[in-house]
Formats: structure tokens, C-alpha cells, sequence
């Protein structure tokens, strides 16, 4: 059924090797970045000392302690979160043919963080096992809203649509999220610091538990986001002819908004709302890949944990002892990129 | 419509056209001041003794002994006074903010100049330590700041409405993540005391506060007026515009900077109303049988949005004082959905 439009022997072109010469380059970049994860914060570690500590632990050695307990499961979080959001913001530009989509642009990280607060006051669930499904079920409720409300009228999603609707939506669950904290000062102490998006702490203790809730559904969403390249490809040449040339156009849409549900939802139960890493990704990775979005999704998967995890290492460092939440410091790297965007691209037209 | 009619009878028509509208526009306005009135008077005398109220009145007039001092004259009608003036100086700048960039859903709440408000102010209350006026005037100053930096990133041969709504979303975002960072470094007790300021609420103004607020909207009505009539012909876009001899540019600046003075001064009394801007305009327009810029049915209906909310917050949890920006951002989040669903049919974005 599905004809391989390149005929001829299949050798590899040369823009194919460039490409996976540049992945190759990005995975080298992406454990350098592992490393300076594992190595560089508060207290630096040498990295023979955390080979040591990967390899043979020694018990009450206080530097493995950081490593193992403490550096590794942030690396480790750090990097689902960013790959998640990677291929949820590259999926969600396919799907919605806009340039400026991004989980937390279009309010699907407030949608989840409603409903985890709602979870927590209302039902008393306190378990992140438990509030995780909630995430998920408001990360869905507001892409369907969002996404379904931007695209209604003659002139169907335009990147300023969406981009309002996903703001006032934002703002309006603030204002919800605010009455709900202003009854409860407990709330109020544990949502202001997951609200800021952060990998500390994350992944160790109860997080640990988190994160094996999460990484099921993490991968499928992975998997449905890597397989929608071909899909999106189509897509992105207009509903029309994507039908024509024999896409089922409604079944890869339900099934890529399904993937970025499935990451966006994850990753903010994960890390809690982390804005313009999905919005950025795609935009760093279109020079190297083309427009491509089966290799831009290769990318995305790529280039998102190292991202994010170069942004934690900066957010460690500039404010030694202390630290800045990595979500602060992607927003203010990512800002001045979403603006350099703006500025370049003749969005008017999309 | 094809059928040419002969000249005199056209004009007739014109003129009964003509006459109607004017008194549909004169009727809504009338209705719009009467329910201004009615919703003062209600938010004066419930929860007291009619008496008092009338007592209070009666004294200021100078005909009776001027009971209800305390109660009237000192918490309720400076409270309502600052409410109708916020309302108003809201629903103005809300008016300006959608005319000038051509979008229905753009306003100083959801493009971060408010947001730069509450920056500035959760800096003042969490940072600095400090209280009331001071206040006020940071919230001034993060107002204009942000707004001018919107509009300076905005610029290049001008500035489009498309591109200053983009860059003011990414503001937000960045403005979002600085006040995430304030809440998550100060005690919980001010947090508390952060986010009803960034919620918006009346409170309890002094009679002081009113003035100002008052002597403000006085000073800058002129302008208002004057910018108005050029709003209008930017409305038939920029050269036509021209070509009526606006200069466009100047006046878009002009535009603009009224309505952020009139953002900023009525966040630095009440904090940022969530979505008073946003849907007073929208509904005035949707009043009046012309269309196009309705500033001064959009300060009425502003007033009327404020005094309303106002009353329902007070009296929706009697053992609560619940901001009155909650009643309308959870409202504002409501008419957001119905607006976009409704009113596509003659969408005017970007």
C-alpha cells in the first residue's frame, strides 16, 4: 500500500549522510551535556569520580552519594522531560501547521496543572500516582479546547489564534489555580514549587515512583510521536492532498495529537509546566534536518534533553549554592529565540 | 440591492438609518449608566440598613445629619468609586489594545503588560518588603516597562498587530516564570499576600487612592477622545488610513500608550483584574449596531463588569473575601470560549 515514492538502488544520497552525520554530532553533544549534568553543581565532581560512582559504588563516599542519589535521577528526568517535549512541540508544529505551537504556548501545561491542584484539594489525592491520570486527562481536556476552539471559522488556526487562545486560557486557570491555593496554605507551599518547573528532586525518593508511573506512557506517546513523521509530511503539504495521496488524514491527526497529549501530560506531571522547549526544538533543528519532519522528529529527540538538561546545568551553576529552576532559565533562553522567530518568519500568511 | 433608487428617497432612507443607529447607540449607553448606577447603589446598601445609605447621602448633600459615616463614606463608596474607575480605565485601554492591533482577542491582560504589573509588584511585596502605595508604583513601572519592550522588539518598518500580540505572549511566559522564581523564594505567608495582589482585588481604597486614580482618567479622556476618531480610520487599515491623512505610526504609538497608562494606573490600585480588558470591548461592540472602535460604551461596560464581580465576590463566601479578579477571570475564561466559538464568522485576525 505504501509505495516508496525514491526508486532506484538504495544507496544512501548525500544530504542523508549529512543528516546523520549531524545526529551523530547531536548524541556526542547530548553526552557531553549528560556528563556536565552529572558532574557540575553545587559541589563539582571530577568525571573520574563519577565513573567511579556509575561503576563501583562506594557506600557512604559522599561524592558518589551526589552522583547516584541525587544527580543521576535529576540526568535521568531531565532527559524524558526534554525529549517529551522535544517531539510534543515538533508533533503538535505538524499537526497544527503552526510554527509557534508548543505544549506550554497553547495552555496544555495549565489544563494539567488545574487538574493535578484540583486532584490534590478537592479529592485529597496525595500521591503523584495517583494525580498523574489527572495530568494527563487536563493536558487532554485543554488541547481538545484549545486546539479545536483555535482551528473553528473560515480561516482555521492561525499561529495568533492559537497563541491567544492558549494565553487567555492560561490566564484563566490562573485565576481558577489562585482561588483554589488561597484556601489552603499547604497547597499553596507544594504548588508554587512544582508550578515553576523544576528537575530537582524529582526523580529520587517518591519521585522515583513517579517516574516509573510515567515512563509507560512516555514511551508509547514516543513511539506514535517518531512514527507520525510520514504522516506529517503529508499533512503538511494541506489536508487535500495529503488525502489524495492515501493518508487517512483524520485517523494520523487523532493519533498525533494523542502523542503529544501522552508527552505534554507526562512531562508536566514530571517536571511540572516547562514552557518553549517544544516551541524551540523544531525551529533549532529545521537548518541542520530540512523540512523533513521524519528526521526533525529524530532530531527533536535528540536535541530536547540536551536543551533542557544544558539549561538545568546553567540554572546550577549561575546561582551557586543555590540553583535556578530549569524552567526559568529555558523561559528566559527560549523568549528571546520565540522572538528572533517572530521576527524572521513571514507568519502573517500561515 | 441591485435595484437603483432614486436620490431622494436614498437619502431618506439614509437618514432613518442613520437616526436609528444613534438611538440604539444612545439607548445602550443609557442602559449601560443606569446598570453602573443600580449595581453602585446595590454594592452600597447591601449587608447595612438602607437608612445608613441613604443617611450618608443625604449628608453629603447637606440636608440630613450624615449617619453611616463610617460604613458608607469610609469603606463602601470609595470601594465603589475605585471600582467604576478601574472598570472603566480597563475597558478603554482593552478597546485601544484590540482596535490598534486589529485583533479581537488581544489585551494588556494577556500580552504581559499586567503581568509585568504583578512582576514588578510581587518584587515590591516578596523582595523588597514592601506595602500599599509603593506597591502601586511598582506595579506603574513593570507595566510600562514590559510594554514598552513589547513594542521596542515589535519594530522593525513599523509595527504589526500580528507581531506585537507574539511577542507580547512571549512576554508573558517570561514574566510568568519571574514571578514563579519570586514565589518560590519567599515565606509562604507573603506568597499569600503576593497572590491576592496579582489576582486583583478592590480592598479597601482610601478616599486618596480615588482621587488619583480619578485625576488620571481625567487627564488622559482628552487624548482618548482625540485618538479615537484616528482609531477609526486606522480601522480601514493602514493606507486608507494614510491616505485620510492619519499618520499612522505616530497614532498606533499614541494608541498604545494610552491604553498602557490606563493599564498601568488602574493595576497599580486594584492589581490586574484578569479579562476585565479583554471582554469589555467585545461586549460593548457587540451592543452597538456599527461596530468598530467603541470606547466609550467599553469604559461603561468595564464599569459594569468590575461593580458586578465585585458584588459577587463579596457576597458569594460570606466568611471568605475572595479577590474580586477570581469572579472575573473564571467569567472572563467562560465568555472566552463562547466568544471564539461565536464570533469567527467575521474573524479580523492578524
Amino acid at each position: 500500500m505504501t509505495q516508496t515514492l525514491t526508486t532506484g538502488p538504495r544507496r544512501r544520497s548525500a544530504p542523508t549522510r549529512r543528516r546523520l552525520l549531524a545526529l551523530g554530532g547531536a548524541v556526542v553533544l547530548l553526552l557531553l551535556v549528560v556528563a556536565a549534568s552529572l558532574a557540575l553543581g553545587a559541589r563539582d565532581i571530577p568525571l573520574g569520580t563519577v565513573l567511579d560512582a556509575l561503576t563501583a559504588r562506594v557506600p557512604g563516599d559522599n561524592d558518589h552519594n551526589v552522583v547516584l542519589d541525587q544527580r543521576l535521577p535529576r540526568t535521568v528526568v531531565g532527559l524524558l522531560v526534554g525529549c517529551a517535549l522535544g517531539l510534543a512541540g515538533t508533533v503538535m508544529q505538524g499537526v497544527t501547521r503552526n510554527p509557534l505551537a508548543d505544549p506550554g504556548l497553547l495552555g496544555i501545561n495549565a489544563g494539567a496543572s488545574l487538574a493535578v491542584v484540583l486532584s490534590i484539594t478537592v479529592l485529597g489525592i496525595t500521591s503523584p500516582a495517583g494525580y498523574v491520570w489527572f495530568a494527563f486527562a487536563g493536558a487532554a481536556a485543554a488541547m481538545v479546547v484549545v486546539y479545536g476552539i483555535g482551528s473553528m471559522g473560515r480561516s482555521g488556526t492561525t499561529p495568533v489564534k492559537l497563541a491567544l487562545v492558549g494565553t487567555a486560557l492560561t490566564a484563566g486557570i490562573t485565576s481558577v489555580l489562585t482561588l483554589l491555593l488561597l484556601g489552603s496554605t499547604t497547597a499553596t507551599n507544594t504548588y508554587r514549587f512544582w508550578a515553576v518547573g523544576s528537575l530537582a528532586g524529582r526523580g529520587s525518593g517518591t519521585g522515583a515512583d513517579v517516574l516509573v508511573t510515567l515512563l509507560p506512557f512516555l514511551a508509547v506517546g514516543a513511539v506514535l510521536a517518531l512514527l507520525s513523521g510520514r504522516a506529517l509530511n503529508l499533512l503538511s503539504m494541506g489536508e487535500d492532498l495529503a488525502r489524495g495521496l492515501g493518508l487517512d488524514v483524520r485517523r494520523s491527526r487523532i493519533l498525533a495529537v494523542l502523542a503529544a497529549v501522552l508527552l505534554a501530560g507526562g512531562a508536566t506531571a514530571l517536571a511540572g509546566p516547562v514552557v518553549f522547549v517544544g516551541l524551540v526544538v523544531p525551529h533549532i533543528v529545521r537548518p541542520l534536518t530540512g523540512p523533513d519532519y521524519r528526521w526533525v522528529l529524530a532530531f527533536a529527540a535528540v536535541v530536547g534533553p540536551a536543551l533542557l538538561l544544558t539549561a538545568d546545568v546553567i540554572g546550577r551553576l549561575v546561582a551557586r549554592p543555590g540553583e535556578l529552576e530549569v524552567g526559568l532559565v529555558v523561559a528566559l533562553v527560549g523568549a528571546p529565540m520565540m522572538i528572533a522567530i517572530v521576527r524572521r518568519a513571514r507568519l502573517a500568511g500561515l | 440591492m441591485t435595484t437603483t433608487a432614486p436620490p431622494a428617497p436614498a437619502r431618506e432612507v439614509l437618514r432613518t438609518v442613520r437616526h436609528a443607529r444613534r438611538r440604539r447607540t444612545v439607548l445602550v449607553c443609557t442602559v449601560l449608566v443606569a446598570a453602573v448606577l443600580a449595581l453602585a447603589w446595590l454594592s452600597l446598601v447591601w449587608g447595612g440598613r438602607t437608612g445608613d445609605t441613604l443617611d450618608y447621602l443625604a449628608g453629603l448633600l447637606g440636608t440630613g445629619e450624615g449617619g453611616g459615616e463610617f460604613t458608607i463614606g469610609r469603606l463602601r463608596l470609595p470601594r465603589v468609586a475605585l471600582a467604576v474607575l478601574v472598570g472603566a480605565a480597563l475597558g478603554i485601554a482593552g478597546g485601544i489594545f484590540q482596535s490598534v492591533l486589529g485583533n479581537p482577542l488581544a489585551s494588556p491582560d494577556i500580552l504581559g503588560v499586567s503581568g509585568g504589573a504583578s512582576l514588578a509588584a510581587a518584587f515590591a511585596i516578596l523582595g523588597l518588603g514592601l506595602t500599599g502605595a509603593a506597591v502601586g508604583v511598582a506595579a506603574f513601572l513593570g507595566a510600562t516597562v514590559v510594554a514598552a519592550a513589547i513594542y521596542l522588539l515589535a519594530w522593525r518598518d513599523g509595527v504589526t498587530g500580528f507581531r506585537f500580540v507574539l511577542i507580547g505572549v512571549a512576554a508573558a511566559f517570561v514574566v510568568n516564570g519571574g514571578i514563579g522564581y519570586l514565589l518560590t523564594r519567599a515565606e509562604v505567608s507573603d506568597v499569600r499576600a503576593a497572590l491576592v495582589w496579582m489576582v486583583g482585588s478592590i480592598g479597601t481604597p482610601r478616599w486618596g487612592d480615588v482621587a488619583v486614580l480619578a485625576v488620571a482618567l481625567l487627564v488622559l479622556a482628552p487624548f482618548v477622545v482625540g485618538v479615537s476618531w484616528q482609531l477609526r480610520a486606522l480601522g480601514l487599515g493602514d493606507e486608507a488610513a494614510a491616505g485620510l491623512g492619519v499618520r499612522v505610526e505616530r497614532t498606533r504609538l499614541l494608541a498604545l500608550a494610552l491604553a498602557v497608562a490606563l493599564t498601568a494606573g488602574a493595576t497599580a490600585f486594584a492589581g490586574p483584574v484578569a479579562f476585565v480588558a479583554f471582554v469589555s470591548a467585545p461586549i460593548a461592540r457587540r451592543l452597538l449596531p456599527t461596530g468598530g472602535t467603541v470606547l466609550g460604551p467599553a469604559a461603561l461596560v468595564g464599569a459594569v463588569v468590575v461593580l458586578a464581580a465585585e458584588l459577587v465576590a463579596t457576597h458569594l463566601v460570606p466568611s471568605l473575601e475572595v479577590p474580586v479578579g477570581i469572579v472575573t477571570g473564571a467569567v472572563g475564561a467562560a465568555y472566552l470560549l463562547w466568544l471564539l466559538a461565536t464570533t469567527d464568522r467575521r474573524e479580523a485576525t492578524s
